[in-house]
């Protein structure tokens, strides 16, 4: 996905603090629950706390279906692995390392997420490319 | 592409058709198909089960038109011509073909008996014979008399019995079934159908039937000098081939009738073929489906190419009477040199065993069972296998019941369709791991269904426990979390996985437990915790579209609407730029809304009148009506007044599945209730309630739980039959699905709902008061409720920017989703697309 890889160049890579995009405070963001956040370059990520305290943010967008909504969808595991299903066709995807359950070709970007206490950050310098 | 011209659109000729469309990736063949009766294929096997409450709908096989495939109904084939290759119809087509198939069946034969065709004399084989039979009983018949003690003049005597009137079978044998059974087990049978009100009369020869002063059938004669008087006769004596288009073209048939044909299905010209009862092989007309269904799979193979042949079918038989068992296979009157007999004859039980052994006992060659027919299904397949236990013990009551596991991998589960234990456990390996499933991947049972029971039990043996659990995060049905639930007071799905299931949950358990707590009453499903769990259109009270828009969809109890509601809804589309459309629930769906649009658009609607619609909700959707006796010049009761009150007694319920209803005026039914999970339709005296009904996947129409009921009667028996789905049906079951898998069915149903049997209407009763009560629109709260309002914004961080990916065009002067544009990711990313 060269498109990906040239949006997220913006960022200078050794630009660290920058690279850090607030995404809500951290009472926003419930055990269980997902909110979607805008990234600098248009991208959007899907941000999720589990019931266990963890953070993951992975791409908001669907790729069995294109639309942006996994935020949206339900939070879960499958066997102790961490997952999202999506609210459109139910397609389920590991949260630590975005790749779809259903198709092993197919997985989702991801990006490190950081709790302050106060706020929550995803770290956008560069995502985990899924695909590779 | 070749022509194939197939005459005859019954069984065999449908299965053929099918079986071919199946093989022919290729696109090898065009097929025409001509059929005389005026509707396509129907299960002739079932036809029966027509007197019993099924359709014509429900016989069919289903129309195989399309690209390859032209089926012409209700057209005769007139006659062959194999020199120019051609077949011309009743109606003066002409069509040419490059291999011909004929599955023409075969005609009930008639004895030329005098008097054998007065008005009233009848035969059994099409649903336009069965219609003249019911109308024969509606314009009055009392009594009938069945020509012919075999299978088929079995089921037709039931037939005349269903219908109301006092049935005779009479049998030119000594005994009942001769075909099939021997005179023990005939003599027993006998005993078994008399007991059904039916009077047999064996070993007595029809001479003649003699009119009454109306010119119809009145009296049947009889070798022995006596008679029966009657005011309709049957005639099931046996079958003819229908084979006249083929002599009259030539073609080879066999001594007795029938187009011969060879192992391949060819007739003695290589261009013409027949299968099903139209053909003789090897000297033998089948007159069973499953040899009809063998004949069509070899010809479809052949067609292709391949190299399958027909060397002789399984003629085991099972007697669908109701409530009389009777079963016999393989060598069933021990015709094999030297083979030995073990029979059970208990006339005291009513039950009589057969079993047909090679000369040294070790081998099952055949059998006949009659009274109780339950080992059938397992000794059928060890025909011709050895024996795997003492032959005595497989047929005594108290005996072994055997499994499958005696049976060999080659055994015939099922013979109507062929298929072997073998092509079954690879099935089940292969992951299909329920009884629907292996119908679907090997049609085993979906003909008789006798192998059923056998399909069952080699899932169980297979390890496969139709397993109850919800998923891996809870060993329980949902039924049984409920109970839970009800018995624990547990009110969140944090509490209920601590102590009752384990892991973190998943989109399947979490919304089924929502949609429980919500049930039984535990607030607003978007408080606190409660929001996570709700499936995707709970979870923000709309409907997700394609593109993550949303779909809005208010409340129009009954279908009824002011003009100035109307306006409002209009008004509001137009505002937010909103798709409109009417929906199959009479009431107006409003699309294409983001997601932080909801609040807006909600406010605008509450403020006019509107409530939530549960459209997004497993909850009562709409109760539709007619205009019955507010406008109707033929309503005879309030339907739409009804139909409003139900609506708000019932809005807001959460339930396993979704739930639909509607009130129709009179019996013409214009709100077509009978499709609906309870319909009611009014009548002179009050209101019909009926359940079950749904369109859908697999559409069904409501039965009739209780009649002529008062209001307050009929919304107690409501108010009973939706609180006893709640707690007992499994997770998205629709109540159809309910009710057929429930022990005892509609008739235990009726006992619960109507009579109280389990003593727990009043419980149910006080349940749903509590549901109305609380009852309060979803949309109103969340406008309410700052906290709750925070879930409809599109970014956390930015609120108020629409998402990127959402676009519209214009069709039919409306919006619809475009293509997602620029930033948006149409296509699938694959690991080989990304390198
Ligand atoms: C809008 C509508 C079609 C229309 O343009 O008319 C519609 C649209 C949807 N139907 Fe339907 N159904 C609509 C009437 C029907 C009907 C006709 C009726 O209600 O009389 C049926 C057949 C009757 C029945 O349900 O028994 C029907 C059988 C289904 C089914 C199959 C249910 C089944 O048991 O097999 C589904 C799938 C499901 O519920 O699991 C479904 C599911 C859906 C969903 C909710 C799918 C979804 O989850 O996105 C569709 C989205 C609705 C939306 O976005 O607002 N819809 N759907 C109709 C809304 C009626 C309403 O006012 O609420
Ligand atoms: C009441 C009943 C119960 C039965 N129960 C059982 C059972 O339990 N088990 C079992 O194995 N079998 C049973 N059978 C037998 C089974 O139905 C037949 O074996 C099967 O239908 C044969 O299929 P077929 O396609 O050969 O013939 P059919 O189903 O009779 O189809 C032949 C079709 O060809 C049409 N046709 C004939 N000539 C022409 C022409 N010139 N032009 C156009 N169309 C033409 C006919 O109208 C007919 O529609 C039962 C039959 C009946 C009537
Ligand atoms: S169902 Fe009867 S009362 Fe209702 S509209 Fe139709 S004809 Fe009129
Ligand atoms: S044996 Fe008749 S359906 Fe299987």
């Amino acid at each position: 996905m060269t498109a990906y890889a040239t949006e997220a160049a913006h960022q200078p890579a050794e630009d660290t603090v920058s690279a850090w995009t607030v995404a809500c405070p951290s009472t926003r963001l419930r055990p269980d629950d997902g909110v979607a956040v805008l990234l600098p370059g248009g991208r959007q990520a899907a941000l999720f706390r589990t019931r266990t305290g963890e953070l993951y943010a992975v791409d908001n967008i669907d790729p069995f279906t294109g639309a942006a909504v996994l935020s949206r969808g339900i939070v879960g595991d499958r066997a102790g692995e961490p997952t999202i299903a999506s609210p459109l066709l139910k397609n389920v995807f590991s949260l630590r390392t975005g790749r779809s359950l259903d198709d092993p070709d197919v997985t989702l970007d991801t990006w490190p997420v950081h709790d302050d206490g106060t706020t929550v950050r995803i770290d956008t310098r560069t995502p985990t490319e899924g695909a590779t | 592409m070749e022509e194939l011209v197939v005459i005859g659109n019954g069984m065999v000729g449908h299965r053929l058709v099918e079986a071919l469309r199946d093989r022919d990736a290729a696109g090898h063949w065009h097929i025409t198909v001509v059929g005389e009766e005026p509707r396509t294929a129907y299960d002739r096997v079932a036809l029966s089960s027509y007197f019993d409450g099924a359709t014509a709908d429900d016989l069919s096989l289903g129309d195989l038109s399309g690209p390859a495939v032209d089926v012409h109904v209700n057209e005769r084939a007139a006659a062959i011509d194999r020199a120019t290759r051609t077949v011309t119809t009743d109606s003066g087509r002409t069509l040419p073909y490059d291999r011909l198939v004929l599955a023409t069946g075969s005609s009930p034969f008639v004895p030329p008996v005098p008097g054998h065709d007065l008005p009233g004399c009848h035969v059994y084989r099409t649903i336009e014979d069965l219609d003249a039979i019911t109308a024969a009983a509606r314009a009055g018949a009392r009594t009938g008399v069945v020509i012919g003690g075999g299978l088929l003049g079995l089921e037709a005597a039931n037939a005349l019995r269903l219908l109301g009137m006092d049935a005779h079978v009479v049998e030119l044998a000594p005994h009942l079934m001769p075909a099939q059974i021997d005179e023990g087990a005939g003599s027993l049978l006998a005993g078994l159908v008399s007991d059904l009100g039916v009077h047999v009369h064996t070993g007595t020869a029809s001479t003649a039937v003699e009119a009454g002063p109306d010119g119809r059938a009145a009296r049947l004669l009889l070798a022995d000098g006596s008679h029966l008087d009657t005011d309709l006769v049957v005639f099931s004596v046996g079958i003819r081939p229908r084979d006249e288009l083929a002599r009259a073209a030539g073609l080879a048939v066999g001594e007795r009738g029938g187009i011969t044909i060879d192992d391949t299905c060819t007739t003695s010209d290589a261009h013409v073929h027949a299968i099903g009862e139209a053909a003789c092989h090897r000297g033998t007309v089948y007159g069973l489906i499953a040899p009809g269904n063998a004949m069509a799979e070899v010809l479809a193979d052949r067609l292709v190419g391949g190299q399958a042949t027909f060397t002789g079918a399984d003629t085991s038989t099972k007697l669908k009477l109701l409530g009389v068992d009777v079963a016999s296979f393989g060598d069933a009157h021990g015709r094999t040199a030297d083979c030995l007999d073990v029979v059970v004859n208990d006339a005291a039980t009513g039950r009589y065993a057969k079993l047909v052994l090679s000369d040294d006992a070790t081998t099952l060659l055949g059998g006949i069972l009659v009274g109780d027919a339950t080992a059938y299904a397992t000794l059928r397949p060890l025909v011709g296998s050895p024996l795997p236990g003492d032959p005595l013990a497989l047929i005594t009551p108290q005996g072994e019941t055997l499994g499958a596991d005696a049976l060999p991998d080659s055994a015939q589960i099922c013979s109507c369709n062929a298929v072997t234990k073998g092509t079954i456990t690879q099935a089940i390996c292969d992951g299909n791991h329920d009884v629907p499933a292996l119908k679907a991947c090997t049609r085993a049972g979906t003909s008789c269904g006798s192998c059923v029971p056998m399909l069952k039990n080699l899932l169980d043996k297979a390890g496969i426990v139709q397993s109850k659990a919800l998923c891996e995060h809870f060993a329980h049905s949902r039924a049984e979390l409920l109970e839970i639930v009800r018995a624990t007071g547990i009110t969140t799905f944090s509490a209920l996985i601590e102590a009752h299931g384990t892991g973190a949950g998943c989109d399947i358990c979490k919304p089924a437990v929502a949609s429980i707590l919500a049930s039984l009453g535990n607030g607003h499903i978007l408080e606190g915790e409660q929001a996570t769990l709700q499936d995707t259109n709970d979870r923000h009270l709309a409907n997700m579209q394609r593109n993550g828009t949303y779909s809005v969809v208010p409340r129009i109890p009954g279908g009824e609407i002011t003009p100035d509601k109307l306006i409002v809804i209009g008004e509001v589309a137009r505002d937010f730029g909103l798709y409109t459309k009417i929906t199959g629930g009479q009431r107006i769906d409003l699309f294409g809304a983001r997601l932080e649009q909801l609040p807006a658009i909600w406010t605008r609607l509450v403020e006019a009148g509107f409530e939530s619609g549960h459209a997004y909700g497993k909850s009562l959707r709409t109760v539709k009506s007619c205009v019955g006796t507010t406008w109707c010049r033929y309503g005879v009761q309030d339907s739409v007044g009804l139909a409003i009150r139900l609506e708000e007694r019932y809005r807001g319920l959460r339930s396993p599945h979704k739930l639909k209803s509607a009130v129709s005026g009179c019996a013409r039914e214009c709100a077509e209730a009978r499709g609906k999970d309870f319909g009611i339709i009014a009548t002179d005296h009050g209101w019909n309630l009926y359940v079950g009904g749904n369109g859908g996947f697999t559409p069904r129409h409501a039965d009739l739980l209780a009649s002529d009921l008062d209001e307050p009667t009929l919304i107690r028996y409501i108010d009973r039959f939706l609180m006893f789905y709640i707690r007992t049906a499994d997770r998205l079951q629709r109540t159809a699905a309910w009710i057929e898998a429930m022990d005892g069915g509609l008739e235990h149903l009726r006992e619960v709902v109507v009579e109280d049997s389990l003593g727990i209407a009043a419980d149910l009763e006080a349940a749903m008061d509590r549901h109305v009560d609380s009852y309060a629109d979803e949309w109103a709260a969340v406008l309410a409720d700052p906290d709750k309002l925070a879930r409809f914004q599109s970014f956390a961080n930015a609120p108020d920017t629409p998402d990127p990916t959402i676009a519209f065009t214009t069709t039919r002067d409306q919006p619809v989703p475009a293509a997602p544009v620029g930033l948006g990711i149409p296509t699938l990313r694959t690991r080989e697309n990304a390198r």
